[in-house]
């Protein structure tokens, strides 16, 4: 459990102003993703993220392309989580696999301000910040193990190993 | 060897078309969604539930170099099931860059090592049409893609959603993925389509009204007596947006115009699945289409949706008119309709991109190309063009597109500080007369 930052943005982050479709074939290494996350949203984003900050939005963060890099890019540059009101569906399989929490709690995107200080604790699905304390969905079994291991790439190769 | 297949595929609709249309075959009660993922499962299913299952087809396009390196990743050498991958290169095509050439020549001693027999190298298309003409695209087949839009292939009756490339390359190697069975909403759309107003305009207003997030998790049915009328290429355009509003797959009720295409198209067998009479909807959403006017989706939502009277007079520098939303045959006679012995507009650019290679074969024939070409409109080759802004005819800053795209997101298309509005190939071959938003029933 680290204390993190908060970037809080509104609702229909998209993907291309996560991560441009432009560099979807020409930036391939995730450390130089991370150098475009958010650059059409927030171009300050990337330059003075720090590792452990979180990102609070409102609803149907990550709409739009199927780019699994708008998830890699974030989780490169040191985001811990992502707290929403909803995802869209692709981002938010996208963000697991990579590793990366997706959390939903409409009362901490109701409550938690730009810029403030909050913690989260993964154990007990909880998100503490100056306000309150707010309680995030546990994550089914299944998603659970991918987050364990990091993300869907290290857990199949451990399940392929096993078997 | 041919001839039979075809005929054995033929005797097969028939009889799977009647089975499911007088023997429910005692599951009763559930929608296209629990019925298919049922299947797939071994079990009898709910939406809500998770599934362990392994797709018919495993779509990917450029971006199968990336997923080979995270394939590489899980430490086995060998796709599990060879047959199923479809790889279709379209996003940019021809490489325009050396590190485009190299992501191609990957993918292509990929394809060749794996024995990959479903590949689609540049100058077939894009992907959606292309899996579509080559007959993947079946009635009761559970299809996954490496794109947003892989909802398209619900115009077929098949179960067709995106996932990402992590996902694809675990699939590669397992042959497995979970799903969570959606909850459905129904789309009914009833009343028929004033002259001048298209599928796209249906669909833009659907967008509008529900929301970009509406069909979030859940998948969407479109029924209605506008949709029997609809052309299988206007049904796509309504697959294909589906993506739009959130939903995972859309799905249409294969009829006997998609019966008729698969004749000389199907692959392999399949089965028509269809939701019950009395499956459980968890929202009958209704339209009537009959006084619908044009509708525009204004920068930078899709969801931003105007009718094309509150638009007008925008002005605007680069028009497109393709992509897998509108690319086909039907968009493009529709615009030489309204080109036709035209000039369009100094002040804009039009870039005309057939869907396919087919498509553009079809087009050729039928002098439409030359049509447009004389009106002054530039044709691109089969293939995504600009639509993701990674290739010919990227905007500058300040500047403005009109599209018939499906996503008009800030710097989509190029420069953040450049905007993009979305319309029917209608509205836009209208406006790329006049140079500015125009209402196109004037010129129909
Ligand atoms: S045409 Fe555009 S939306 Fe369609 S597959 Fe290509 S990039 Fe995606």
């Amino acid at each position: 459990m680290k204390k993190g930052r908060v970037w809080k943005y509104g609702d229909n982050v998209n993907t291309d102003v996560i991560f441009p479709g432009k560099y979807t074939y020409s930036v391939l290494e995730p450390e130089e993703m991370a150098r475009h996350a958010l650059e059409d949203l927030d171009p300050d984003f990337a330059l003075n993220v720090k590792p452990g900050d979180i990102i609070i939005a409102g609803r149907n963060f990550g709409c739009g392309s199927s780019r699994e890099q708008a998830a890699t890019c974030l989780k490169y540059v040191g985001v811990q989580a992502v707290i929403a009101r909803s995802f869209a569906r692709i981002f938010f399989r996208n963000a697991i696999n990579q590793g990366l929490p997706a959390l939903q709690s409409e009362e901490a995107v109701d409550s938690i301000k730009d810029r403030e200080e909050i913690e989260i604790d993964f154990s007990l699905g909880e998100i503490k910040a100056k306000k309150g304390v707010y309680k995030f969905s546990p994550f089914p079994e299944s998603v659970l193990g991918i987050l364990e291991e990091g993300g869907l790439i290290p857990y199949t190769k451990k399940k392929l190993e096993t078997k | 060897m041919i001839a039979t297949l075809l005929s054995g595929v033929r005797n097969d609709i028939l009889f799977t078309f009647l089975a499911m249309t007088f023997n429910k075959g005692g599951i009763l009660g559930k929608t296209f969604s629990e019925k298919i993922l049922g299947l797939k499962a071994g079990k009898e299913v709910q939406a809500g539930e998770v599934v362990t299952v392994s797709p018919d087809y495993i779509l990917s396009h450029d971006n199968s170099a990336a997923i080979f390196e995270e394939f590489k990743k899980l430490g086995t050498r060998n796709v599990k099931c060879p047959q199923k991958l479809v790889i279709i290169l379209d996003h940019v095509v021809p490489a325009s860059s050396e590190q485009y050439a190299l992501n191609h020549k990957i993918i292509r001693e990929f394809v060749a090592e794996q024995k990959i027999q479903n590949f689609f190298d540049i100058f077939f298309g894009i992907c959606h049409q292309v899996f579509s003409e080559n007959g993947f695209a079946l009635p009761g087949k559970l299809i996954l893609g490496a794109d947003s839009h892989t909802t398209s292939y619900g115009a077929f009756g098949a179960f067709a959603a995106g996932i990402g490339r992590s996902e694809v390359a675990s699939l590669w190697a397992t042959d497995e993925i979970w799903l969570r069975v959606p909850e459905t909403l129904k789309i009914e759309i009833e009343g028929k389509l004033p002259s001048g107003v298209y599928a796209k305009d249906v669909i833009l207003k659907i967008i509008g009204e529900e929301g970009a997030d509406r069909a979030n998790y859940r998948a969407v049915e479109f029924t209605g007596n506008a949709i029997k009328e609809f052309s299988l290429a206007s049904r796509l355009v309504l697959a294909n947006m589906a993506a739009e509003i959130g939903a995972k797959n859309g799905y249409f009720e294969p009829d006997e115009k998609v019966l008729q295409w698969l004749k000389e198209r199907a692959r392999e067998k399949f089965e028509v699945i269809t939701s019950d009479p009395d499956a459980k909807f968890e929202a009958v959403l209704k339209y009537d289409i009959s006084s619908l006017e044009p509708q525009v989706a204004c920068p930078h939502t899709v969801d931003n949706i105007k009718p094309v009277s509150e638009v007008e007079g925008e002005e605007f520098h680069q028009a497109v008119i393709g992509t897998c939303t509108n690319g086909r045959f039907e968009d493009l006679e529709v615009a030489a309709r309204v080109l036709k012995g035209k000039k369009i507009h100094p002040k804009v650019r039009v870039l005309v991109i057939p869907a396919s290679r087919q498509e553009y074969l079809f087009a050729l024939k039928k002098g439409i190309l030359e049509i447009l070409v004389s009106a002054g409109c530039v044709i691109l080759n089969p293939g995504c063009g600009p639509c993701l802004g990674a290739h010919q005819g990227i905007l500058a800053p300040g500047e403005v597109a009109l599209s018939t795209a499906n996503r008009n997101f800030r710097g989509r298309m190029g420069s953040r500080e450049s905007k993009i509005f979305l319309a029917s190939p209608a509205t836009v071959a209208a406006s790329s007369i006049e140079g500015k938003i125009t209402d196109p029933r004037k010129f129909l």
